[in-house]
């Protein structure tokens, strides 16, 4: 059980056993979080993906300036266009920095159909903060510098890292625009989940009781409704007309909904198990208030499994939002999501046609696969004392 | 037993009670009466419907009425009746549209569970009593790729190679010929070559989460003393470990069989709606655009009640399996 404020004899645990040699006797007066770290450091798969969550963040935060076009500027000419190969050699064998060569769009006479070539020539060398559309950066900067691109317009060649939809829109622009919406709704919802958990979980655990009863109950109860005709069923319920805005509050309300419930399992649990611990007797016996001692000493013990729980759960926000909006139940166009965007997946001629469409789904498979390996970890790490 | 069992029927009642005020009242939410879209539906069709049918429905469905007075119309139509209401969009009852689809879910839910319960009872014995070694690392590699990619995009990759690698449509449930036929042995067998597709992509999303049950599980059994008396007495490693720390890994197991199965009718209904199978996912999903609503609480209740009846399954069977449970009821 994390005992913080006592030290252990630590000398049986194999993984610390590495620190002691390493650095001597600094295991034993290290501060919790330190330990917490060195614990979490040996979880390479966690280390890897805090860095991967890290990058999509950015790129949430930042989508203008990362995406090289408007995401919702079509293109006649450039109309589901592979991803562009990137190229550092010409067709002469020199090599250059990195470069694209011209689209060349082909009709085959029979079938109608148009696939893309490349033409040799000319290069359009790929720059760094080249000039693009305009836009404000944070909401604050007016600029039209990109993180990347190649100088020309749209209209004469395009960068298309992840190739265009059937409108000629850059899809890499729009997962980027997407990782806006998609991630920090799993955030936001997880949050506010969080806050109706921990005061219902924190009331079941700490008091117990009649309370207890019937808070579980409940809790069970939404439990039996399927999830997604349950989300399906209130999502249908707001009203079309709603802004881009109200519909993402509204989705990330319904989806709290539920999922609260998974945080006030993890929360009660904590306080029952602390509950009984001597420290928290002792500060009892001491004359501490109860706000004092859930504040001042059961707190500290479990914000760490609360923090993983939190972590654990963003995946599912993540899914669920993915869901609904990919079934046309969440988050409506012209809103960018990843679930909007997978949409476009459902035409199986689209899908044939251009299946980087499915790009959005592997941002979304990206962002949860290294959400649970960042849970993992934090959750290894979240008692520094366990062995 | 028979008291146990009669005990949790009736604890079952209030429970599918709430279900359907919940789903009656989450059907309600959204604005407008649906008789009235109904009938100018069918006036735009050239039908002319008469004052006195339409009066007669209002009737019916106690519309214009207090909204606990149309849930007790509802409500008695299903107990006395079994009539779940009309289904605006399809000129139906409800109930001749939702049985054929309900059957078809349940299949799939529980063809998903047996097959992962195949795969993840040896796969997660093995990696527990294999700890760290090879496959059972690359079990858990695999049991992560299971949890992140959910089952929708699974249908979608292999509708995707199916059509383009193959040639071939995945969706459906039926072949042409069957999709409207009666019930025949030929059409159980067409059923059965379509079904493993979905069976399968549904497996692959809730078995993950198995083995790592079945692992952890076992894991805290099989250091326990009984398993060592049972090595010094001298029993072969596999008898020992299947007979007895299995059964009581497996516990938890049959305990959450209702919510198992609420997440399987969760990855169904997105999956349906991907490779539009003849099941519940998208007939609620055009019933709730289209404002259906008798139709699509029908489905809520319904799905529910799966969930409630799988939970009592669940119940008996751990009964069943462990006289603790059965001795203290």
């Amino acid at each position: 059980m994390a005992d913080l404020d006592q030290v252990k004899p630590l000398d049986t645990s194999p993984d610390i056993e590495e620190e002691i040699q390493s650095g001597g006797e600094k295991v034993y007066v290290a501060p919790p979080w330190k330990l917490m770290w060195w614990r979490y450091r040996k979880h390479k798969m966690a280390l890897i993906s805090t860095v991967v969550l890290i990058l999509f963040y950015f790129v949430a935060l930042f989508c203008e300036f990362v995406a090289p076009y408007d995401p919702d500027q079509a293109a006649n000419q450039f109309k589901q266009v592979p991803p562009t190969a990137i190229h550092i050699r010409d067709t002469e064998g020199n090599f250059h920095m990195p470069f694209v060569y011209q689209h060349k769009r082909v009709q085959d006479p029979q079938t109608l159909q148009i696939t893309y070539t490349e033409e040799p020539s000319p290069r359009y060398p790929i720059e760094f903060f080249v000039h693009g559309f305009q836009y404000k950066l944070l909401g604050l900067w007016q600029t039209d510098i990109h993180l990347f691109g190649i100088p020309q317009g749209k209209d004469q060649q395009g960068l298309f890292l992840l190739g265009t939809d059937r409108l000629g829109r850059d899809m890499f622009a729009r997962v980027s625009y997407g990782a806006r919406l998609s991630l920090t709704l799993g955030l936001v919802g997880v949050f506010l989940s969080l806050a109706i958990g921990v005061v219902l979980g924190g009331i079941s655990g700490y008091y117990g009781g009649r309370w207890d009863i019937v808070i579980q109950r409940v809790i069970e109860f939404i439990r039996t409704i399927p999830q997604i005709p349950l989300w399906m069923t209130l999502s249908a319920a707001l009203p079309a007309t709603l802004s881009v805005e109200e519909t993402y509050f509204g989705i990330t309300v319904i989806l709290s909904l539920v999922a609260w419930t998974w945080m006030a399992r993890v929360v009660r649990g904590r306080f029952l198990a602390m509950r009984e611990e001597d420290f928290v007797l002792a500060a009892r016996l001491n004359g501490s208030s109860e706000m004092r001692i859930i504040l001042r000493h059961m707190l500290p013990s479990f914000l760490s499994y609360i923090i993983a729980a939190l972590t654990l759960n963003i995946p599912n926000m993540i899914l669920a939002e993915t869901g609904l909006s990919f079934i046309g139940l969440g988050l409506r166009p012209p809103a960018i999501s990843w679930g909007v965007l997978l949409q476009e997946a459902m035409n199986l001629r689209s899908l044939a046609l251009s299946p980087w469409v499915l790009a959005p789904g592997f941002a979304v498979v990206i962002s949860v696969l290294a959400f649970n390996f960042v849970g993992d970890g934090l959750r290894d790490a979240a008692d520094p004392y366990a062995r | 037993m028979l008291a146990y069992i009669v005990r949790r029927i009736l604890i079952m009642i209030p429970t599918l009670f709430l279900i359907s005020v919940i789903s009656f009242a989450l059907i309600q939410l959204p604005p407008g009466d649906y008789l009235t879209s109904y009938v100018a539906q069918l006036r735009s069709m050239g039908d002319n419907i008469q004052q006195e049918a339409i009066d007669a429905m209002r009737d019916r469905y106690g519309l214009g009425q207090p909204v606990y007075v149309q849930y007790f119309k509802w409500i008695e139509g299903i107990v006395t009746r079994g009539d779940w209401g009309q289904s605006m969009e399809w000129q139906k009852p409800v109930s001749e549209l939702i049985w054929e689809r309900m059957g078809l879910t349940v299949v799939l839910a529980v063809f998903s569970l047996l097959v992962s319960w195949l795969i993840a009872i040896p796969v997660g014995v093995y990696s527990a009593t294999h700890q760290y070694s090879m496959p059972d690392y690359a079990m858990s590699i695999l049991s992560f790729v299971g949890v992140g990619v959910p089952a929708f995009l699974w249908a979608l990759i292999i509708m995707y190679f199916a059509q383009t690698q193959l040639g071939m449509n995945v969706g459906g449930l039926f072949s042409q010929q069957y999709l409207e036929a009666p019930w025949t042995w030929d059409r159980v067998v067409d059923l059965l070559k379509h079904i493993w597709i979905p069976g399968l992509i549904v497996a692959i999303e809730n078995t993950a989460g198995e083995i790592r049950t079945t692992r952890a599980n076992l894991l805290d059994e099989i250091n326990k003393p009984y398993v060592e008396l049972a090595r010094a007495k001298g029993l072969t490693e596999n008898r020992l470990i299947w007979k007895y720390p299995v059964r009581v890994a497996m516990n938890p197991f049959f305990s959450t069989v209702g919510w198992s199965l609420a997440n399987r009718i969760s990855s169904i209904t997105l999956m349906s709606v991907v490779l539009s199978l003849q099941t519940t996912g998208p007939m609620q999903l055009r019933a709730l655009l289209s404002q259906d609503m008798y139709l699509a609480g029908s489905f809520l209740v319904l799905l529910s009640t799966l969930t409630v009846v799988g939970t009592l399954i669940s119940d008996i069977l751990l009964a069943w399996v462990d006289p603790r449970i059965r001795m203290e009821a």
